[in-house]
């Protein structure tokens, strides 16, 4: 087993551009579907991870986002429905050197993949996760999803659904993700840094990707995505920062005793110093918990950016340190003496 | 004065008591130490789901089985000269296995109203006419254990809990074998409480001497060492040869092995086992369900490794969607299937073959998957390690399909020398060899092996996945004749492994009457029944399947040359529904769906009435 880190390119070696990132297969979304901007933001900041190309390994399950590793010219496995994070586990822990990513929807990770999602992100492998999230199911056509609202009126629920929705970052959380954020599929100013520090962080990287499908659920984050809503509608996240958000700057989120709430901080009231400052690397997840749910609240800002990234022990690095640490005890396994191990007997 | 001893050539001993009395414990010690002294032996251990049912219920009853002998012997032996009964219901569950005259020896301490009430029994066995056919020892083994370890200070409850070594004391004396190999082993058992090991090896020693100074017993009896041939031998059950099988086939193959499992009876012991092996690179992934095991083993497989995930029935149900992932994608994958009594959860701790057409069948579209089964405990070793190399080959999920008969069964192996271990080569691809690049599809002309490239060789990025791929390219491909013919290249290439399947043995008549065939952990008893058959000289013989898909090449010819085919399975029939589709052949079924092995009288009276029904003299 393999023990060194991600090999980095040498120097020396020739560039890599985006475009040696394009597969040679015809991309086939909708027109106008999210999931262009994010394979394109991808794209684009994959010849700047200073890794080879060889080493990179895209792997999904089943929906329209999990089409995405056919149009990377990188290594990839399009597997089956929400199971992705167990095959990416498997070839992570089979050759930690690689990077490895897992292209997810709401559908795959969330209803079908729930249990691989809870699991990946207890056990922390270094790997990251995009989950592209337009609350809808696009490939089969249009059913509701477990991120859709309650009351989504669909093919299955002419009546809309009864079911309360996930908050796919509150799950995150929960399940112990040492890296949880959110971003838009068209904000490539945004999403570009999100998806380089989701590299950046060793161990599992949660990206929430708020996607649109412009078929079967169009606009159902316009206000968190189009330009004239979002800036009145969103908060970004930055570390050490107050958070200060609306078209003039003028509004901020301040705690309430347990509860959040939208401040005015030009009315002599509250100032900046009453706003949250935002702490990313808290180890504590209580701060990025009320952030978290800041989305399942009425008319507040959906927050944007890195709600957490702390640092833990990766699972393939305690795995293989378990390996070293027998070979040095034991030794290097002899496969001889293992078989004639125990109590025998000679007969000649 | 030493009493008599009478030399015997075999002896099947069944120890039976409350699932916390240590049935299993003993059974073991007796085994290894039966094994050690030179007689070939066989075990089946019998134990209920619960891990402590209400003490002294019926459903509680766990039972350890031993046949051991101055001959080679294949099964655990169909009814025993001896049972222990550590009470009363094990008494009530096992006395129908004990032969008539059979010794039986009894905890009498045990046999109070009580218990007698939970077994079921209105009046005390012992003191009405329910054994007389038997030679009935009833022992004070309580009493008498606590009174030989009064002088330690442990309390009344562990000293109750040394009592079956006072048991295995009493066997191995009245079976004239050392107390040395257990002592041995007591040792390292309670290494950390060493308050254990003084009483459970003053309980050993008191069982013995109990044995040498009462009156009860006026003779013990020897069974001579059996003829093996040369080598080293170890005692070795099936799930303990499989983890080796493993750990052999990646340290000769140089891939890392990473297992995926959940736990599950009887597979778990694989996982417990591999676990132990991290200084052989074995990485153990417990992951959360079925589906993220086997989901691993083809991550890992992807990544170049040597994946493996073993689990029974349900788990395999659970797997099926990612085994035909493997099968698509075609990667190289292990799946151990250790079977158990289905369907559903069924039996979980009884025995079964019932899986075969699941794992032949049990996927969505036309999916080859390539099927072998040991037929021993030992013959594990061997024929995972032959999975790993068919699949390693053919770059194909391969299904090892053993049971809980064969996995938690021990019995005497052969240790093999490294060089005698065929070589595996991984070959990986290194290179794009053709103008087009690196083209994932083309297959080697031989085998049909599509080329494996692991992740971090430059140039060779390509993508795979559970849509059908345009041969050759392996692009996402819709077109219809490409799909046909990619369909055929699957089948074409699992059945192409019967080109590295050796001759078939025939054992006993190489043409005849009847030919006994059998698959899996049905061998002992068909062979033991054929043996008897052929040294009457009845035209009768036996072929034992390990290639359950591709069968062997020779299979058709061997068939015709009998006059009857006899399938003995513990299911309904599966075998031979696949024998009389794919030979035409109208062979006759034997079937036992009790989650208990065949006895060999239950075979031969199946062989009898076939003889009469063709007027065999």
């Amino acid at each position: 087993m393999k023990r060194k880190r991600t090999s980095r390119i040498p120097a020396g070696a020739p560039t890599v551009t985006r475009a040696d990132f394009k597969s040679d297969q015809d991309t086939r979304w909708c027109p106008g579907c999210g999931d262009y901007s994010i394979l394109a933001q991808t794209q684009h900041i994959m010849p700047e991870l200073g890794i080879p190309k060889e080493n990179i390994v895209f792997i999904s399950g089943i929906g329209c986002s999990s089409r995405f590793p056919y149009y990377m010219n990188t290594y990839g496995f399009h597997t089956i429905h929400g199971r992705a994070p167990t095959i990416a586990s498997g070839v992570k822990m089979a050759n930690p050197d690689l990077s490895v990513w897992v292209i997810t929807g709401d559908g795959d990770a969330l209803s079908i993949g729930g249990n691989h999602f809870i699991h990946l992100m207890r056990r922390n492998f270094n790997i990251n996760m995009l989950l592209f999230n337009n609350r809808i199911y696009g490939l089969t056509k249009g059913q509701y999803s477990p991120t859709s609202e309650q009351g989504k009126k669909t093919d299955s629920t002419p009546l809309g659904s009864v079911d309360t929705p996930f908050n796919p970052i509150s799950l995150a959380l929960a399940s112990g993700a040492t890296f949880v954020a959110r971003s838009v599929d068209i904000d490539s100013g945004h999403l570009r840094p999100m998806l380089k520090a989701a590299f950046a962080h060793k161990g599992t990287s949660f990206i929430e990707i708020y996607q649109n499908c412009h078929i079967f659920n169009d606009d159902t984050f316009e206000l968190y995505r189009e330009k004239e809503n979002k800036a009145d509608h969103t908060v970004l996240l930055e570390h050490g920062e107050p958070l200060v958000f609306g078209a003039e700057r003028d509004k901020g989120i301040r705690l309430n005793g347990f509860q959040p709430e939208v401040v005015d901080t030009t009315n002599g009231e509250y100032s900046i110093d009453d706003l949250i400052v935002h702490d990313q690397y808290a180890e504590d997840t209580t701060l990025a918990n009320f952030l978290a749910g800041m989305s399942d609240t009425p008319d507040m800002p959906h927050p944007m950016g890195i709600f957490r990234s702390v640092r833990h022990p990766c699972y393939e690095d305690l795995m293989t340190s378990q390996i070293r640490t027998a070979k040095e005890s034991m030794g290097d396994g002899d496969l001889e003496a293992l078989l004639n191990a125990g109590e025998t007997w000679t007969v000649s | 004065m030493r009493k008599p001893v009478e030399q015997i050539e075999e002896a099947t001993i069944l120890f039976a008591g409350d699932s916390g009395d240590g049935s299993q414990t003993i059974g073991t010690q007796m085994t290894e130490t039966t094994a050690l002294i030179g007689n070939d032996v066989a075990t089946l251990p019998d134990y209920p789901a619960e891990i402590r049912a209400p003490a002294g219920s019926l459903a509680g009853v766990s039972g350890f089985q031993l046949h051991f002998s101055s001959e080679q012997i294949h099964t655990p032996g169909d009814l025993c000269d001896v049972l222990v009964a550590m009470n009363p219901a094990a008494l009530k569950v096992h006395l129908n296995k004990l032969k008539p005259n059979g010794i039986l020896i009894v905890n009498v301490d045990n046999f109070a109203r009580r218990n007698l009430r939970l077994a079921g029994y209105e009046s005390n066995p012992l003191e009405d006419d329910t054994l007389t056919k038997y030679q009935v020892f009833q022992v004070e083994l309580t009493q008498l254990t606590r009174k030989s370890l009064e002088t330690t200070d442990l309390t009344t409850g562990e000293i109750d809990r040394c009592k079956n070594f006072f048991a295995l004391g009493m066997i191995l004396w009245f079976y004239n074998r050392p107390m040395e190999y257990t002592m041995k082993w007591i040792k390292v058992k309670f290494a950390k409480r060493p308050e254990y090991i003084e009483s459970n090896i003053l309980a050993l020693r008191a069982g013995n001497t109990y044995c040498e100074a009462t009156e009860q017993f006026a003779v013990s009896y020897d069974v001579k060492p059996a003829t093996f041939e040369p080598g080293t031998y170890r005692n070795i059950e099936g799930n303990m040869a499989t983890v080796l099988g493993l750990v052999a086939a990646s340290h000769q193959s140089g891939l890392p092995l990473v297992y995926g499992s959940y736990p599950i009876t009887p597979a778990s012991d694989i996982l417990h086992g591999l676990a132990q092996y991290r200084n052989f690179g074995v990485v153990t992934m417990q992951m959360e369900d079925e589906i993220a095991a086997v989901g691993v083993a083809i991550g890992a497989a992807f990544s170049g490794a040597l994946g493996v995930t073993g689990s029974s029935g349900p788990g395999l149900a659970l797997k099926s969607e990612a085994i035909n992932l493997a099968m698509i994608a075609e990667l190289p994958i292990v799946v151990c299937n250790i079977q158990r009594a289905g369907p559903s959860t069924g039996m979980p701790t009884k025995t079964e073959q019932s899986d075969l057409l699941q794992m032949f069948y049990g996927r969505n579209g036309e999916s080859p998957i390539p099927i072998i089964a040991p037929s021993r405990p030992y013959d594990c070793f061997e024929t995972i390690y032959e999975a790993c190399h068919i699949a390693i080959k053919y770059r194909t999920p391969v299904i090892f399909l053993s049971d809980l008969y064969i996995g938690m069964g021990a019995e005497p192996w052969k240790i093999p020398q490294l060089s005698e271990l065929p070589e595996i080569r991984a070959n990986f691809a290194v290179s794009a060899d053709t103008n087009n690049g690196f083209e994932p599809y083309l297959r080697d002309p031989e085998t049909l092996a599509r080329p494996w490239a692991k992740p971090g060789t430059p140039g060779l990025e390509h993508r795979i996945g559970g849509l059908e791929k345009s041969d050759v390219t392996g692009h996402v491909s819709y077109d219809t004749e490409n799909h046909e013919k990619m369909v055929e290249i699957r089948a074409e290439k699992v059945a192409r492994i019967a080109d590295d399947i050796p001759p078939t043995e025939v054992f006993g008549a190489q043409e005849g009457e009847i030919l006994l065939l059998g698959w899996g952990g049905t061998y002992g008893a068909i062979r033991t029944a054929v043996e008897n058959c052929t040294a009457e000289g009845l035209p009768i013989g036996h072929v034992h399947l390990r290639h359950l898909n591709p069968f062997p090449n020779d299979l058709g010819d061997i068939l015709n040359r009998f006059k009857k085919i006899l399938i003995p399975e513990l299911n309904s029939g599966q075998l031979r529904q696949l024998i009389r589709s794919t030979y035409l052949i109208n062979a006759i079924g034997f079937n036992k769906v009790q989650g208990q092995p065949f006895h060999v009288f239950e075979l031969h009276s199946k062989i009898d009435e076939i003889l009469k029904d063709i007027g065999h003299p």
